[in-house]
C-alpha cells in the first residue's frame, strides 16, 4: 500500500529530528498520537498537534506516560495507527503497557528520544543507556524490535519502517533516538506518497465464530481481528491461548511466551538491518548506533589514513541483536569495538555473541554529550597493537 | 416435555452476552459482581443496540474478570488502565460504546488519575465501578474505599484514613451522569446502566456490593444474604442529593439514587467544535480514525 498523499508533506525541508519523527508518523498514515510532555522529545507532540487537525487524526496531551501508552494500545484494537513518544522518566512509566502491548500483540510506535539517566538526569542531553531498558524493560520474557535513527532524515524514514513493522509483525515497535538526533537539524527530503510503502493492517478474512485474535498461524503473524464486525473476541494480559482466552498453567505459558519470543526470531533475517562499510577483509570493526555511528566517522578516516584495515556496522535495528553476524565476524577479525553513549549495554550482547573467538572493545561515557573521536581512534590504535 | 427442558438448561438465559464457554466463572458464591454483569447483561438487552458495537473494558482485580465473561469486543487490560485503554478505543471508534468495568481500587487507586482526567475532558463512554471497601483478587487488602474503622488484611486493627465519596469524585470532575446503587437494586441499576450508557459523555455507575468471602469475612459481616439484608435495611434512595453529602461511614446508612444528569459536549464535540471555529471548512469533523465520519 502507498502513503495517503494528503498525509505526505512532499518536499526538501529544514527539520530536527524529532519534527521529523512527527512527520514520519503522519506519512505512515498514524492517526491517534497520545503522549505527555517530557525534554527533549516534546517537539514531536507539539508538531503532531499542531499538524493533526487538517489530516484526519486526533492527538491528546494524556494525563501521563501510563495512560499514553495505555491509549495508544485502545486505540490500535480500534483500528487506528496509533504513537506516542517520551523520554527517560516517560520511558520508564510506559513499561508496563509496554508489555501489555507485547502480549496483547498490538501494532504501535514508541519513539523515545534519549536523554542522561538515571532518574531525571540530563533532561537536555543525550544519552543512549536506555538501550538495555528497551530491551528488557517491562517485566517477562520477550522479544522487541528497536531501530535507531542517526539523524532527521532518518528519524522519518525509521518511524515509517517502525509502524511497517509494527503492523507486520503485531507489536510495538520502538524508534530510540536521542537528544542529540532529536535536536539536531539538517535537510530532510520528503519523497511523494507514491514512493513510500506502507505496510496495511492484516485483518483476518475468517467470519466471525471461526476466528480467534491468537490462531497458531504457521509464521506466528497472526491476523488481527477488527473490533466492532461481530467477532466478540477477547483479549487479556494473562497468559492466553490462541482464543484469547485465560489459561493458567506452565503449558499455556510455555506456548504464549514461545510464540511472542518465536515470532522476532524466527524473522531475524527480514528484521534485522545493518549497514555495513568496508567490513569485508576488515581486521578492526567498529559496531555503532544512532548519532554515535556518525561520530565514530572521523576515528575510522584517521584510523584508515594509518593504513588500518577498517570497517564498520551502522547498526540501524539494534534489537534483535544481529547475533548471526557479529558469530560470523567474530571468526574473521582481530577484533570488534562497540562504541555508544553508555557504560556498556549492548556492547554486553556483542561481547557475548564474540565468545573470545576475536578481541572486544568498548568506547562509552555516561552521557551528556556525543563522543570524542579521538577516544574512539585510541581504541582502534589500542586493538590492532 | 424432557426435550423440552433439556433445551431449557441448555441455553442460558444470558447466552448471547456471556462466554458460555468459559462459564464456570472465577468468582465466589454471593459475590456482588455476578449480578452487576447480569444488570449489565440485561440493560443491553433492553436497549435493543447493535451488541457488534459495544466493547467492554476491564482492568485487573475480581471485578477487572468482567471482561473476559462478555461475549462483546473485550479487553483485559493492566491494574488502573482500563480507563485510558478505553479512551483510546473510544477515540478510534466513536461510533462504538465502551464500557469500562472494573473495581474500586483499579479505578479509584491505581487508576484514579486516569478517572478524574477522562472525567474531567467527558469523554463518551461508560464507567461502572464495583466497590467492595476492599481489595479482593489480592486477598483482601485496604483499599481508598475501604470505610473509617473497617478492617482489612492490610488494616488489620481498622482502617484510620478518610475513604473516597466516589460520586462526589465523579461530578467534580466532570461526569454528566452519576449514580450509585446496591447490588441489591437490580432492577434500578439496570436502569441506571441503561441510562448512563444512553448518556453522550461520562457517565460513571457506582455499585455498592457484597465481597463476602473477604470485606465481609474479615469485619464478620456475616453471609451473602445478611449483606444483602444489610442493603435493604439502610439504603435510603435520594435522587439528585448532593454528592457532598452521601459519604459512606462503616455500616452506615447508603445513600443511593441518581445525583448528575447533566448535558455538556463531550471532548470530541469540543475537539471539532473548536477545530471547526480555527479551520472553518479546511477542517472535516472527526468521526473516527477509520472514516466513520458523523453528520
Ligand atoms: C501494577 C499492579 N499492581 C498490583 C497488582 C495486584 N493487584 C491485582 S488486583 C488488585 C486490587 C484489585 O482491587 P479492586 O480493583 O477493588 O478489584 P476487586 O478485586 O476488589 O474486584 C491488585 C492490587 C497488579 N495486578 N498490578
Ligand atoms: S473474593 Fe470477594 S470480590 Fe472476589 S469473587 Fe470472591 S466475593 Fe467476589
Ligand atoms: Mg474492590
Amino acid at each position: 500500500m502507498k502513503a495517503d498523499p494528503k498525509n505526505v508533506l512532499v518536499g526538501s525541508h529544514y527539520l530536527d529530528g524529532n519534527h521529523a519523527c512527527a512527520e514520519g508518523a503522519i506519512a505512515a498514515g498514524c492517526k491517534f498520537f497520545g503522549g505527555y510532555p517530557i525534554t527533549p522529545s516534546t517537539e514531536i507532540a507539539e508538531r503532531v498537534s499542531r499538524r493533526f487537525p487538517l489530516v484526519g487524526g486526533v492527538f491528546v496531551q494524556m494525563e501521563d506516560e501510563l495512560a499514553s501508552m495505555g491509549a495508544i494500545l485502545g486505540a490500535a484494537w480500534g483500528g487506528v495507527k496509533s504513537m506516542t513518544c517520551t523520554s527517560g522518566p516517560g520511558f520508564s512509566l510506559m513499561m508496563e503497557n509496554f508489555g501489555l502491548g507485547i502480549m496483547l500483540e498490538t501494532p504501535c510506535v514508541l519513539v523515545n528520544v534519549q536523554r542522561g539517566g538515571p532518574s531525571t538526569g540530563l533532561p537536555t542531553l543525550p544519552g543512549q543507556a536506555d538501550m538495555m531498558q528497551a530491551r528488557w524493560g517491562s517485566h517477562g520474557d520477550y522479544e522487541v524490535i528497536a531501530l535507531a535513527p542517526d539523524s532527521p532524515q532518518e528519524s522519518f524514514e525509521l518511524v515509517i519502517h517502525a509502524f511497517n513493522l509494527s503492523e507486520k509483525y503485531r507489536m510495538p515497535v520502538l524508534v530510540m533516538t536521542d537528544e542529540c538526533v532529536g535536536h539536531m537539524t539538517e535537510k530532510v527530503i520528503i519523497p511523494p506518497a507514491e514512493e513510500i510503502e506502507l505496510v496495511e493492517r492484516n485483518y483476518t478474512d475468517k467470519k466471525p465464530g471461526e476466528a480467534w485474535p491468537y490462531e497458531d498461524t504457521k509464521n506466528l503473524l497472526s491476523p488481527l481481528l477488527p473490533v466492532g464486525k461481530g467477532y466478540k473476541f477477547h483479549v487479556t494480559g494473562l497468559t492466553h491461548d490462541q482464543r484469547g482466552y485465560p489459561i493458567i498453567n506452565d503449558e499455556a505459558q510455555e506456548w504464549n511466551v514461545r510464540r511472542l519470543i518465536d515470532k522476532v526470531t524466527k524473522n531475524v533475517d527480514d528484521i534485522v538491518w545493518l549497514e555495513e562499510k568496508d567490513v569485508e577483509g576488515a581486521e578492526i570493526v567498529v559496531m555503532a548506533y544512532g548519532i554515535t555511528s556518525r561520530v565514530v566517522q572521523p576515528a575510522i578516516a584517521k584510523a584508515k589514513k594509518d593504513g588500518i584495515k577498517i570497517g564498520m556496522i551502522k547498526m540501524v535495528t539494534v534489537w534483535p541483536f544481529p547475533e548471526k553476524r557479529v558469530k560470523e565476524l567474530a571468526d574473521k577479525v582481530k577484533a570488534l569495538i562497540m562504541v555508544e553513549m553508555n557504560y556498556g549495554q549492548v556492547f554486553l550482547e556483542m561481547d557475548r555473541c564474540v565468545a573470545g573467538k576475536c578481541q572486544t572493545y568498548f568506547v562509552g561515557h555516561a552521557g551528556g554529550t556525543v563522543h570524542n573521536p579521538e577516544d574512539v581512534y585510541k581504541t582502534i590504535k589500542e586493538a590492532v597493537k | 416435555m424432557i426435550t423440552e427442558v433439556a433445551q431449557q438448561k441448555q441455553e442460558h438465559p444470558m447466552e448471547k452476552l456471556l462466554r458460555m464457554d468459559r462459564i464456570p466463572h472465577i468468582w465466589c458464591p454471593t459475590c456482588g459482581i455476578g449480578t452487576t454483569v447480569t444488570a449489565l447483561a440485561v440493560a443491553l438487552e433492553q436497549l435493543e443496540l447493535d451488541l457488534d458495537n459495544v466493547a467492554v473494558v476491564s482492568g485487573i482485580g475480581c471485578t477487572g474478570r468482567v471482561a473476559g465473561y462478555m461475549k462483546l469486543d473485550s479487553f483485559h487490560t493492566t491494574h488502573g488502565r482500563a480507563i485510558p485503554f478505553a479512551f483510546g478505543l473510544h477515540v478510534a471508534r466513536p461510533d462504538m460504546k465502551v464500557i469500562v468495568f472494573s473495581g474500586d481500587g483499579d479505578l479509584i487507586s491505581i487508576g484514579g488519575n486516569h478517572f478524574i482526567h477522562t472525567a474531567r475532558r467527558n469523554v463518551d463512554i461508560t464507567v461502572i465501578c464495583v466497590n467492595n471497601f476492599i481489595y479482593a483478587m489480592t486477598g483482601g487488602q485496604v483499599a481508598p474505599t475501604t470505610p473509617l474503622t473497617a478492617k482489612s488484611s492490610t488494616s488489620p486493627y481498622g482502617n484510620y484514613e478518610h475513604p473516597f465519596n466516589l460520586p462526589l469524585l465523579a461530578a467534580s470532575s466532570g461526569a454528566v451522569y452519576v449514580a450509585r446503587w446496591t447490588a441489591l437494586h437490580i432492577r434500578r441499576l439496570t436502569t441506571a446502566f441503561k441510562e448512563a450508557i444512553s448518556k453522550r459523555g461520562f457517565s460513571f455507575v457506582e455499585v455498592i456490593a457484597p465481597c463476602s468471602t473477604l470485606y465481609a469475612r474479615l469485619n464478620k459481616l456475616g453471609d451473602g444474604l445478611d449483606l444483602m439484608k444489610f442493603y435493604h435495611d439502610n439504603s435510603i434512595i435520594k435522587h439528585g442529593a448532593d454528592p457532598k453529602d452521601i459519604d459512606i461511614e462503616y455500616q452506615s446508612k447508603i445513600t443511593v439514587g441518581k445525583f448528575v444528569d447533566i448535558e455538556k459536549p463531550t471532548f470530541l464535540d469540543c475537539l471539532n467544535n473548536r477545530n471547526k471555529e480555527v479551520f472553518g471548512d479546511k477542517y472535516k469533523i472527526y468521526g473516527g480514525g477509520n472514516g466513520h465520519n458523523r453528520d
